[in-house]
């Protein structure tokens, strides 16, 4: 379950890079990303600096290298295409390590490979030193609509309280006998399911009869007032301008 | 160990006769969309001050009746008076103090506390007031201080236990400064310890409480006077006491005693 997962990736603590306002971080991460995707993937020195960049970043907001690199395991499934890639694409063959193997194909790995781990490690990054509930109050900042930033909040409360019940239905079923083993077993599974959705879509009237008798109106009401001052900008900047320097300079030197 | 009497005396406000009564039903009947019909004209006058249980087997519709208190069901027969304002659906401002007006606790905290940390769920009810910044904060700290749950402030609620979660959904309405109280079965799934510290929550509270109940032992404790609502009407009315030692009437309404109890402990 991806349930508890939010605010097991936060790593909390007091690091600069911790105090920033997260609306900096999230703009700041955007743009990195948008710099490492728009360079040329045959320039392999810039992906190398803006690693050394993430490196520098982990390092001033004491996350761990481990831990980070233990989180970039999410990447796997594209790991696994990427590797395929050199093996089923076509145009010019070249021989690597007794290998033939397909020379657009290992460009195309290799920019996969290297573009997504950096996005990775960038969002690892900014999960570990943002609380998510901070990071929808960024997202709301940044002009996110607000049923989308409602509809996140709901999933971030109550996705532990569902997973319970998920967990609480498994263990009924196992207490009287039932195990999954193949297929067959799926209708069973299937109907669980059902039950959940059943119980969740109960529970959101229930919530908003809650809310109803509290005085809402459809409107969540706005009474944060976390602003971030030029000084928290510029230093969220130091990132994404750094790599847009090494993006430009990619696309400039040969 | 105090004993009850002493509680009342020290606790809420004594009921107070001048002031308009905090709640009054008149002659409320329903029926749902799909024809049941849930209540049968029922009529309940709770003064300014008073705790107050609501008791009465499943089905007889006491949450039917809860939801007619903020105008959430309506549509029936009957009218529905908090402090002397009318509840009137139709009317959006009248609606908005309405709900200010009854705070609904409801049974299970995690329908109640829905935002991110308890101290934003507590200032939701009072920020859709309007109100905001210092006096918006001082309501939050007061209610969640009231509740003993201001270190809290800061948590997840799903980070909480369930005796902490009902204590803050306490609170979340405490902070709209309502006339009256209503809680769905407070006393559901806590522990002994748990229904304790509540009982004393409320016992410290100035204010007028409805406690809709199975637990007759939690309303002995808690409520002066108790109202059995059964099929729909008012079946009895009186001191707590009195109520739950007439074995006759608690059989007919399919209320029972755990075992074990003694309802003259309890009466004066």
């Amino acid at each position: 379950m991806g349930a508890g997962h939010a605010h097991r990736l936060y790593l909390p603590g007091a690091s600069p890079v911790h105090r920033l306002p997260p609306q900096c971080k999230l703009v700041a991460v955007l743009v990195f990303v948008a710099a490492v995707v728009a360079t040329p993937r045959e320039r392999i020195w810039a992906f190398a600096g803006y690693a050394l960049l993430l490196a520098a970043v982990a390092a001033v907001a004491r996350v761990p290298y481990g831990v980070v690199l233990r989180r970039t395991l999410i990447e796997l499934p594209f790991v696994v295409f990427a590797l395929l890639m050199p093996f089923v694409a076509s145009g010019e063959r070249v021989t690597w390590l007794g290998l033939s193997v397909s020379e657009a194909g290992l460009w195309g790995a290799w920019n996969i490979l290297a573009k997504g781990t950096l996005g990775v490690v960038a969002s690892i990054l900014l999960a570990a030193t943002t609380e998510p509930r901070l990071l929808l109050l960024g997202v709301e900042r940044l002009r996110m609509p607000q049923p989308i930033v409602q509809i996140a909040a709901f999933m971030l409360r109550y996705a532990d309280v569902v997973a319970g019940e998920l967990r609480r239905m498994r263990i009924a079923r196992a207490s009287r006998g039932f195990e999954a083993r193949d297929v067959r077993d799926a209708g069973v599974l299937a109907r669980s399911l059902g039950a959940l959705f059943l119980r969740s879509y109960e529970r959101g009237e229930r919530v908003h009869l809650a809310m109803v008798s509290r005085g809402y109106d459809g409107r969540m009401p706005a009474w944060h007032a976390v602003g971030a001052t030029a000084a928290q900008w510029t230093a969220a900047a130091a990132l994404p301008a750094a790599a847009a320097l090494i993006a430009a300079a990619a696309w400039i030197i040969p | 160990m105090t004993t009850s009497d002493e509680r009342t005396a020290a606790g809420a406000a004594a009921p107070q006769d001048d002031a308009p009564p905090s709640l009054e039903v008149r002659g409320l009947a329903y029926a749902y969309p799909d024809g049941t019909q849930a209540l049968y004209g029922v009529d309940v006058t709770i003064r300014r001050g008073e705790r107050v249980a609501l008791l009465g087997p499943n089905g007889a519709g006491k949450t039917t009746l809860v939801l007619h208190l903020n105008g959430i069901l309506h549509g029936g027969l009957g009218s529905v008076r908090v402090a002397g304002l009318e509840v009137d659906p139709g009317d959006k401002r009248a609606l908005r103090e309405i709900r200010r007006r009854v705070g609904i606790v409801f049974q299970d905290p995690d329908d109640q506390l829905f935002m991110p940390t308890v101290r934003e769920d507590v200032a939701f009810g009072p920020a859709n007031m309007g109100l905001r910044g210092e006096e918006l904060d001082r309501r939050v700290r007061d209610a969640l201080d009231r509740v003993g749950m201001l270190e809290a402030a800061d948590r997840p609620p799903q980070h909480l236990s369930f005796g902490q979660r009902r204590r803050v959904a306490v609170a979340t309405v405490l902070a709209m400064e309502p006339e009256i109280l209503v809680l769905d079965e407070p006393s559901s799934n806590l522990d002994p310890a748990g229904r304790r510290e509540l009982a004393e929550i409320l016992l410290s509270l100035d204010v007028t409480v409805l406690m809709v109940t199975h637990d007759l032992p939690y309303a002995a404790e808690l409520c002066p006077r108790s109202l059995i609502l059964s099929g729909g009407v008012i079946a009895a009315d009186g001191p707590t006491p009195d109520l739950l030692s007439d074995a006759d009437l608690l059989a007919a309404h399919r209320l029972e005693l755990p075992f074990g109890f003694d309802p003259a402990a309890i009466a004066r």
